[in-house]
């Protein structure tokens, strides 16, 4: 057996670089789509002020041009240029969403562990879990913002406190099951303990679950952005967000289309890149899913 | 200290409480582990026996304090740690260790096979770095895996070598106490053989202790020095090995020998006692001798009395009201 373990190692190792992308690209199309989309966005934004003009500029003599030549997605009601807009906004989105699926994802990891492992505060910590659950996230959005100053970190923040009783339950419940494991009582027997136990046998088996959930966080935080900005709640004016530029262009609707069309194309491609991923990674990371694959 | 048990559980007792109703109120208790009573010297295999449920493997996760004993006293090296908090049981873990069932699942998927062997060592600050890589590197090879074998994931590994992998493990910390559970019983029996005889031999070379838990009469015949037999939480017989095989005292024994296989076609079977019936529920044992209900040989006094474990003959302890001390034994049929 040893034996045979040796061969498909080495065999595994000799593969060259693109044979074994294209061996993963096989058997995970839903993944690599995602990744390929996310990956030609993620780069769109971050070149957007080299590849556009200021998003900001305006120009009363432009104002309402359909796509053209010079304006490819075309122009808004101050003549501002929508394929800037659209880049730069697309800025907004990705670090709401990414920021919101980190900070909610540790924050969640570490009570969900910790309601998972320690019973006593579990009942309390899971009660006031519940209580944040049962309230609308784009309502104590709205009311957040409105108590401060509007700015990204309000949005992100107001997104995030939402969200984390979805990580805490996924992680203490799988923190749940793998208490009962026999090699938890092997390594309590050994001597193992305290954080040690945690962070080498507990933690490194909630992490495929954690990541599947932090995907969906990702895509949901971008559309509640999206829509802040949209209710005026969001990310200030000046600073360009699909929902925003949806918002702006709302009047213009019946005749210029394109103002409200093409960041909500971007949007809707956004987000299903990233759930793309996160439907991908749940085949693979749950073993009896991948085996029907 | 020398002449001191290794292990030893007097009168131990694990109930599980069953909840219920709509305030969730304690409305009964499995009484998994009822009393039960027994020491180990060194270099002794203590054999407990029984069938599913009749909670032996309880009483092996309660010596090791994973699970908190309702009542009774654990003695390791003769220091009492039956009410010690986690904290203060750590100490002690060093002594006793433990090798479990499912090589499957016992194992930790995410570490290599050299850092599960190597982890007690560090635990216990026995030696780091280097020094417990060349540590784990000669337990590797003293249960009979190639020292490369460290680097590999457990998955790699077969039932056999992941088995004599959780041995290195409970070796590392060179324990006192051993507590087996079921160690061979998902293996097919040619490994078996060689993980018992491993087990054997480090008994023989560390004089360890083995609380050695099984179903498996064969298995218990081949390392067993004394066998305690349980039915429904208690000890109903406890014995040593060639005793207990040849002259069964209680009618539960007779039973489980006589439905083992004998593998020898000469030699002939020993009458067949079936047992009716199945095991009474352990959250409602029944009253009297708890195992009067299936009981071909129940006395109408055994619905009310309950008899307690007593010596019958040198070593040779028995409960059964047709079995009292001194006085002469109720044939059994």
């Amino acid at each position: 057996m040893v034996a045979i373990t040796d061969d498909t190692a080495a065999e595994r190792a000799e593969l060259p670089v693109m044979a074994r992308w294209a061996t993963a690209i096989r058997r995970n199309p839903t993944i690599a789509a995602g990744a390929v989309l996310l990956a030609v966005l993620v780069s769109l934004a971050i070149l957007a002020p080299w590849l556009t003009v200021d998003p900001l500029k305006q120009a009363t003599i432009n104002r309402l041009r359909p796509p053209s030549e010079r304006f490819w997605f075309g122009t808004d009601q101050f003549g501002r240029d929508i394929f800037a807009r659209t880049l730069h906004g697309a800025r907004v989105s990705l670090i709401v969403g990414l920021t919101v699926a980190a900070i909610s994802g540790v924050i969640g990891l570490a009570l969900g562990i910790v309601c998972g492992y320690f019973r006593r505060i579990d009942g309390i910590v899971m009660r006031i879990m519940d209580g944040i659950m049962a309230i609308p996230s784009i309502l104590l959005a709205i009311a957040l913002i409105t108590l401060t100053r509007p700015g990204l970190a309000v949005v992100i923040i107001a997104i995030v406190i939402p969200e984390v009783p979805r990580v805490v339950r996924v992680v203490r419940s799988v923190v749940l099951s793998i208490r009962g494991q026999p090699y938890i009582d092997s390594a309590i027997a050994g001597g193992t303990r305290g954080f040690k136990l945690l962070a080498r046998h507990v933690l490194p088996n909630t992490l495929a679950p954690l990541i599947v959930q932090a995907t969906y966080i990702c895509a949901a935080g971008m559309l509640i952005e999206a829509a802040l900005s949209f209710l005026g709640a969001g990310v200030p004016p000046e600073i360009p967000s699909w929902g925003n530029i949806i918002a702006q262009g709302r009047n213009f609707f019946q005749i210029a289309p394109w103002t409200i069309l093409i960041p909500g194309v971007f949007l809707a491609l956004t987000v299903l890149a990233v759930n793309l991923m996160g439907d991908g990674l749940r085949d693979r990371l749950d073993p009896r899913l991948a085996r029907r694959m | 200290m020398s002449d001191q048990p290794s292990l030893e559980v007097r009168d131990l007792v694990k109930h599980f409480p069953i909840h219920g109703g709509l305030l969730q109120r304690q409305t009964g208790a499995v009484q998994a582990v009822d009393g039960v009573s027994f020491a180990i010297r060194r270099g002794e295999t203590l054999g407990l026996v029984g069938e599913s449920g009749c909670g032996k493997s309880t009483v092996g996760k309660t010596v090791l304090k994973l699970l908190e004993p309702t009542s009774g006293q654990i003695l390791i090296g003769g220091a009492d740690v039956t009410h010690l908090s986690p904290r203060a049981m750590w100490p002690h873990r060093r002594r006793i260790q433990t090798v479990f069932q499912d090589p499957y699942s016992s194992l930790n998927p995410r570490l290599t096979a050299g850092t599960i062997v190597g982890e007690p060592l560090e635990n216990f600050d026995i030696a780091r770095g280097a020094e417990k890589e060349e540590r784990a590197a000669a337990l590797f090879q003293r249960v009979g895996l190639r020292r490369e074998a460290m680097t590999r994931f457990t998955h790699e590994f077969s039932g056999g070598q992941r088995q004599r992998l959780g041995i290195a493990k409970a070796l590392s910390v060179n324990p006192d106490v051993i507590v087996a559970d079921e160690p061979v019983s998902a293996l097919d029996v040619s490994v078996q053989a060689q993980v018992l005889n491993l087990l054997i031999d480090l008994q023989d070379e560390y004089r360890l202790a083995y609380l050695f838990i099984s179903h498996d009469l064969a298995v218990m015949r081949h390392i067993s020095h004394r066998i305690a037999v349980m039915y429904l939480g208690r000890i109903v017989e406890l014995a040593d090995k060639r005793a207990l095989f040849s002259t069964p005292l209680h009618p539960y024994t007779e039973a489980l020998l006589a439905a083992a296989p004998i593998p020898d076609p000469v030699r002939k079977r020993r009458g067949r006692v079936i047992l009716k019936g199945d095991v009474p529920s352990p959250a409602r044992p029944p009253s009297g001798c708890r195992f009067h209900t299936r009981c071909p040989y129940a006395l109408p006094a055994c619905r009310q009395d309950d008899p307690p474990l007593i010596e019958v003959a040198p070593g040779h302890h028995v409960a059964c009201l047709r079995r009292p001390a001194g006085g002469d034994p109720v044939p059994l049929s």
